[in-house]
């Protein structure tokens, strides 16, 4: 099998999420090469050879500085349209599921996604997906090729495996529909803030909270169990709470021995962020929230009734 | 100006969900709802219709008993809905949801197409990509801030770094976050004069739309087998009764945690 992995870089660095997919495509055997798409990327691509990939395509462009999808669902159909793939394998994040999503509508190509493992059974790729809240695993497969595969962020940890990549410059045709969003600001890590990675205990809120008003609940039992606040996408998009604290796929990525989950109700862009945690409590009203099933102790109440008794009764705990 | 917004008929949240073991599709039998993402989408085209002129179609593919619950959006304030109803489109994947959407779309020729976040039922959250692909125009996607002035679109949306902005010129697909508003509640007026707006349901032929094209048929993934989730840890979940957080910091002292 022939597998193209979407190799993905941010501020100089290539990201962890796509060498863990390039490392898995190694793992499964066949030829594993690899996709660089930027500008001043060329330095980079020799890089994706340590964790698997045997040739690495890079169209090294100015048009491709921003990290925007379409271009790239261009430079990807440039490239698919010389090379033959089995399998084009991409690591979630806002940017490649963009352009996994428009590749599959250019080549009207079948596009799995959400997949937490990919194994290939009788000779056929088969792409593993959590549905329903990750209660039920399906077995899915393509009736076409490539096979465009999108994996959960933090499936695959990537591997050094000490290799080297040729590199195999390419040049990508483009759409004009393709250049027509343009950035106006792109996004880089934010350093201020107190770091949650390093905490063992973590309390972190959701919407449920009702307003930022209510964040106090939270640092106070927080407070009482030496721990850090966080919270989630919906909470900071909103303007609660710092981007630095967010929890999830789009924030940081955190195991502390504790995670208290309050008012979250536990999307599977929550989960990917924090669900190698040691113990999960979460305190939701919607008995139905997704989080219930998969937390170690859940409880279906009202938070503001719960929160500041819990705060108190760690607090007594502590003194005595 | 006249927006489309992609709206879902997904399965009431309160329901019991399963997929059926024969067509391994979700069983959509039951009670169901509008998308609660794209109740997001609705209210932010209200808002950018609001003191002007201006259309607000909801566009949807579903059964077509979906009406009842896209009616939501009507009673909030939207002006019609364009649902494609066809047997021959069920079980349609992202190749071929997206295909119908944009012939529906194209239809409607709109200055802006939105997308909520994700539908709740099928977590995607991809659809918008394929189908601004599909009509050829420009998409910012998760907008948590969105802001239309001189013909182009400008969106903020975080991404794993931080917050990017990003402009398009119309005709542009946007997909928004949850978090870019507080949906209205619709009023009682509203959800009166929902029933009497109009509400068109077409078929794939409508929209020049082959049945191969559309369905299983004109999918490009399969469902392969059904598996049970690997098995996890003892879980515990409790309703509070005004015990619960005794029962929390017992938990947390039988595991060590405190």
């Amino acid at each position: 099998m022939r597998f193209l992995v979407f190799v993905e870089h941010h501020e100089g660095r290539l990201q962890k999420d796509s060498l863990g997919v390039l490392s898995k495509a190694a793992s499964l055997g066949g030829e594993v090469e690899a996709v660089l798409l930027g500008s001043g990327v060329n330095e980079l691509a020799a890089e994706a050879g340590k964790y698997g990939a045997q040739r690495v395509h890079v169209d090294d462009d100015v048009l491709l500085d921003k990290p925007l999808p379409q271009p790239r669902v261009d430079a990807l159909e440039t490239l698919l349209a010389d090379q033959q793939f089995d399998a084009v394998l991409f690591a979630a994040s806002v940017l490649s599921a963009d352009v996994a999503a428009a590749l599959a509508a250019r080549l009207d190509a079948g596009l799995n996604y959400d997949l937490t493992d990919l194994a290939v059974e009788d000779g056929k790729l088969v792409g593993k997906r959590p549905a329903l809240g990750d209660s039920i695993y399906v077995d899915v497969g393509w009736s076409s090729e490539p096979r465009l595969a999108l994996i959960r962020s933090g499936t695959f940890e990537p591997e050094e495996a000490g290799g080297s990549a040729d590199v195999a410059p390419f040049e990508s045709r483009f759409q004009d529909f393709s250049l027509a969003a343009t950035m106006v600001e792109q996004a880089h890590e934010e350093s201020e803030g107190p770091s949650i990675e390093d905490a063992d205990v973590i309390v972190a809120a959701g919407r449920g909270l009702g307003g930022p008003d209510n964040f106090g609940l939270v640092e106070e039992l927080a407070k009482a169990l030496g721990g850090a606040v966080a919270a989630t996408r919906a909470v900071v998009d909103a303007g609660w709470y710092p981007y630095s604290t967010q929890v999830g796929q789009t924030g940081k990525t955190v195991s502390p021995k504790l995670y208290v989950a309050v008012g979250i109700s536990g999307a599977i862009q929550h989960k990917v962020g924090m669900q190698s945690s040691g113990l999960i409590v979460a305190i939701n009203k919607d008995p139905n929230a997704p989080i219930f099933e998969y937390a170690d102790l859940g409880v279906v109440g009202d938070l503001h009734e719960i929160v500041p008794k819990l705060t108190e009764l760690v607090r007594a705990r502590k003194a005595a | 100006m006249k927006i489309a917004v992609c709206a879902k008929y997904v399965p009431e949240s309160t329901a019991a969900r399963r997929i059926d073991p024969q067509t391994k599709r979700l069983d959509r039998s039951g009670e169901g709802a509008l998308n609660p993402f794209d109740v997001n989408a609705v209210e932010e085209a209200l808002r950018l219709k609001e003191g002007g002129d201006g259309e607000v179609v909801i566009v949807s593919l579903g059964p077509e008993r979906a009406l009842e619950a896209l009616r939501r959006a009507l009673a909030m304030g939207a002006d019609r809905i364009v649902l494609v109803a066809d047997e021959a489109a069920a079980g349609s994947d992202l190749v071929a949801t997206s295909r119908v959407l944009a012939a529906a779309l194209e239809r409607e020729s709109p200055d802006l197409v939105l997308f909520g976040q994700q539908a709740n039922d099928a977590d995607g959250a991809v659809l918008w990509a394929a189908v601004a692909e599909r009509l050829q125009r420009p998409l910012i996607s998760q907008v948590a801030e969105l802001s239309l002035e001189d013909g182009t679109v400008r969106g903020k949306r975080q991404t794993e770094y931080g917050y990017d902005v990003i402009d398009a010129p119309l005709p542009a697909v946007v997909a928004v976050s949850d978090a870019i508003n507080e949906p209205r509640y619709p009023s009682l007026k509203g959800i009166m004069g929902a029933k009497k707006k109009p509400q068109e349901a077409v078929s794939l032929a409508d929209l020049g739309v082959g049945a191969e094209e559309a369905g299983e048929a004109g999918s490009r993934t399969t469902v392969e087998a059904l598996n049970d989730p690997p098995p996890r840890g003892d879980t515990e979940k409790i309703e509070d009764d005004g015990s619960a957080a005794d029962r929390i910091v017992e938990f947390l002292l039988e595991r060590k945690a405190i």
